[in-house]
């Protein structure tokens, strides 16, 4: 009896039809996902210049890169981002479902304003704020000089914001470690805010409108006041949307690349690099001057380490309170 | 709870009720300043793209695009920039926008007016490839909207409705590679394109997002709740496997390829990091890398570049005032951010 005798008594189908309908997806998965998933790491351990592989290197790229401060930097932008973005986004995000919750007139007109820069470009998104943050003729500063506040250079500004601040309180000295994000992530930090607030608003939404009705009645006729049906009812509730909103924001934040490459610079990566994110850090490397594309490929290793352990920390936390 | 409410109301004081009425009041105000901020960037690259060169530098920005008219001497109004101002002899020197005719006109005379500088558009549309551009873009969108419907429909079927070896770790091979985000095989699906001679082709940026993963995956979940019973008596009538697909599943599944449909257009019309290293020449380039090459290079016509910005947006931005619903629920399910 051959194998595909067995298969066939076991009820399984001929492999080949079952082929037949895999084969095209399969095919493009496989030479466009899967092998290049695979040689990412393999190349991490090659010298490759301008897409040619010239030879076995082993783990140098990695010593290479740990001893590289632009790579760190470049990390602790990325941090800086991500914990700019992530905390910020979410609470207004929240804080708007929660409005929009109660029972307003018009709700579809607000989640479609607030969804509209989701559909739209980042490339334009970013060449319209870029223009908002211009330091003479921005509407931005206008705004601030209207409202008597001082000019400032937004996204040419390499200084730090707690260095800015505490120049602006008069102290004549800082300590270069603690400047903080420049004034120029900052501004960046702020457009993706803008742009994924109205993503987060609706996954919140619809998070809300799965709360039963029973929970809030029950709590009411209890006489909880409204802060207390927040707090007890609303947020334990919502905890699985919190929770995919958090990690999946996250996980979007640490692959930020078209804000950076077409709001900072000239030069690219923002005033003195303080906007260099590690995407960014990749692309410059791999595809930029030079070519170094085995070390681009550590670098994306490193990215991808970050990012898998997001994710499998997101499916914990999601599979151990299933509401869905 | 509606009723609850209610019964509520009437028991309790007016002062209660007031203060409710206050707290939607602000509710409103919030929410009202949040659709602002929403909206402001959208209304000033609008506004920006209708405005003249030189309004842009003016101090305090004008909302509306406005322009400076004077008389000619044969009654006609014309668009006019003003020189220098003499406030004692109350008269103005101006200058036309297009002409270098300098002439000193009454104060006066002089009126503030709205218009639009459609202009911009064709000039900003004129100074790039951007016919090309749109080109690019819609024949990459149609080739890889077909083809992801194609490749899923079929893999989905496969998943949900066959038994065959290895199928549920296949399954898993294809979700787990879903988790891996772009930039990290970047590098090597370059060196794969320049080994298959694609680059700066169309292939390059069609063929590999032939197949969408996340697309399979949701088919199957839906494929799967068509009931058995359905199959069979489709398989009783002498309907082919694949005929079965056809004409029965497909058409019960409109819904969901109406959201694969939706959130690959979007997806694929935005895209930029890949098409960005993937191409060099404009032959190929698609929209969105042309719209930023442009602004790196175009540089200081701002008037110019939001008139860029516009149109490249526009067609997305009037599908979705039309199919909103549709468009925010297949986004929201497909988790793209953009």
């Amino acid at each position: 009896m051959t194998w595909l005798e067995t298969l066939r008594r076991k009820k399984f189908m001929d492999p080949l039809t079952a082929a037949f309908y895999l084969v095209p997806a399969a095919v493009v998965v496989m030479v466009f996902r899967m092998v290049p998933i695979a040689s990412a790491f393999v190349l991490s351990f090659f010298d490759v210049k301008m897409g040619r592989i010239r030879g076995f290197v082993g783990l140098a790229q990695y010593f290479k890169l740990f001893q590289d401060p632009t790579f760190f930097n470049s990390l602790g932008t990325t941090a800086y981002y991500v914990v700019g973005v992530v905390p910020a986004s979410l609470f207004l995000s929240l804080l708007a479902a929660v409005l929009l919750n109660k029972k307003i007139r018009a709700l579809g007109f607000y989640r479609t304003v607030f969804f509209l820069p989701v559909v739209t470009s980042l490339v334009a998104i970013s060449m319209v704020w870029k223009w908002i943050f211009h330091p003479r003729l921005g509407l931005l500063n206008y705004v601030f000089e209207v409202l008597g506040g001082n000019a400032m250079l937004w996204l040419e500004e390499p200084r730090g914001i707690f260095e800015m601040m505490a120049s602006g309180l008069g102290w004549a000295w800082w300590p270069d470690g603690l400047s903080g994000p420049s004034l120029a992530l900052i501004a960046v930090i702020i457009v993706a805010i803008w742009r994924g607030i109205g993503y987060n608003i609706v996954i919140f939404l619809a998070g809300l409108q799965n709360i039963p009705d029973q929970y809030y009645e029950a709590a009411r006729i209890d006489g909880a006041n409204s802060r207390g049906v927040f707090w007890r009812v609303t947020w334990p509730l919502l905890s699985p949307t919190t929770f995919y909103v958090l990690l999946s924001t996250t996980i979007t934040s640490f692959q930020v690349f078209t804000q950076i490459y077409l709001m900072t610079g000239p030069p690219v990566g923002g005033p003195m690099g303080t906007t260099k994110v590690i995407v960014y850090y990749l692309f410059e490397k791999g595809f930029d001057a030079g070519g170094n594309m085995g070390y681009a490929s550590a670098v994306a290793l490193v990215l991808f380490l970050i990012i898998l352990s997001l994710t499998l920390v997101q499916r914990r936390l999601v599979e151990s309170r299933v509401y869905y | 709870m509606e009723q609850t409410a209610t019964l509520h109301d009437r028991e309790l004081n007016a002062g209660y009720r007031m203060k409710r009425s206050a707290g939607m009041a602000a509710v409103y105000a919030a929410l009202v300043v949040g659709v602002a901020l929403m909206i402001v960037p959208f209304w000033w690259m609008i506004s920006t793209s209708l405005k003249s060169p030189l309004e842009i530098l003016a101090f305090p920005p004008t909302w509306i695009p406005t322009g400076h008219f004077a008389e000619r001497a044969d009654g006609t109004w014309e668009e006019v920039y003003i020189v220098s101002q003499d406030e004692t002899a109350g008269t103005v020197d101006v200058r036309s926008l297009d002409g270098d005719l300098e002439r000193t006109v009454a104060a006066s005379a002089v009126v503030d007016r709205i218009r639009f500088r459609f202009r911009n558009y064709a000039e900003a549309w004129s100074q790039a490839p951007f016919a090309r551009y749109y080109f690019n873009t819609i024949l990459i969108t149609v080739f890889v909207v077909m083809g992801v419907l194609v490749t899923s429909s079929l893999a989905a079927y496969a998943f949900a409705r066959m038994k065959f070896w290895g199928r549920d770790n296949i399954f898993l091979i294809f979700l787990s590679m879903m988790m891996v985000p772009q930039p990290v095989y970047l590098v090597p699906s370059y060196i794969i394109l320049v080994k298959l001679g694609w680059i700066d082709t169309y292939q390059a940026l069609i063929i590999p997002w032939f197949a969408h993963i996340f697309s399979i995956f949701l088919l199957r979940q839906h494929f799967k709740t068509i009931p058995n019973d359905l199959y069979d008596a489709a398989i009783i009538d002498g309907c082919s496997r694949f005929a079965f697909l056809w004409r029965v599943i497909l058409p019960l599944s409109k819904a969901v390829l109406v959201a694969v449909v939706i959130f690959t257009i979007v997806g694929t019309w935005n895209s930029f990091l890949w098409p960005l290293v993937m191409t060099n020449t404009p032959e190929v380039r698609p929209l969105q890398v042309g719209l930023a090459r442009f602004s790196q290079e175009q540089g200081t016509s701002h008037e110019l570049m939001m008139a860029a910005a516009a149109f490249s947006v526009a067609p997305l931005i009037v599908a979705y005032f039309f199919a909103q619903k549709q468009i925010i629920q297949s986004m929201a399910t497909s988790g793209l951010k953009g």
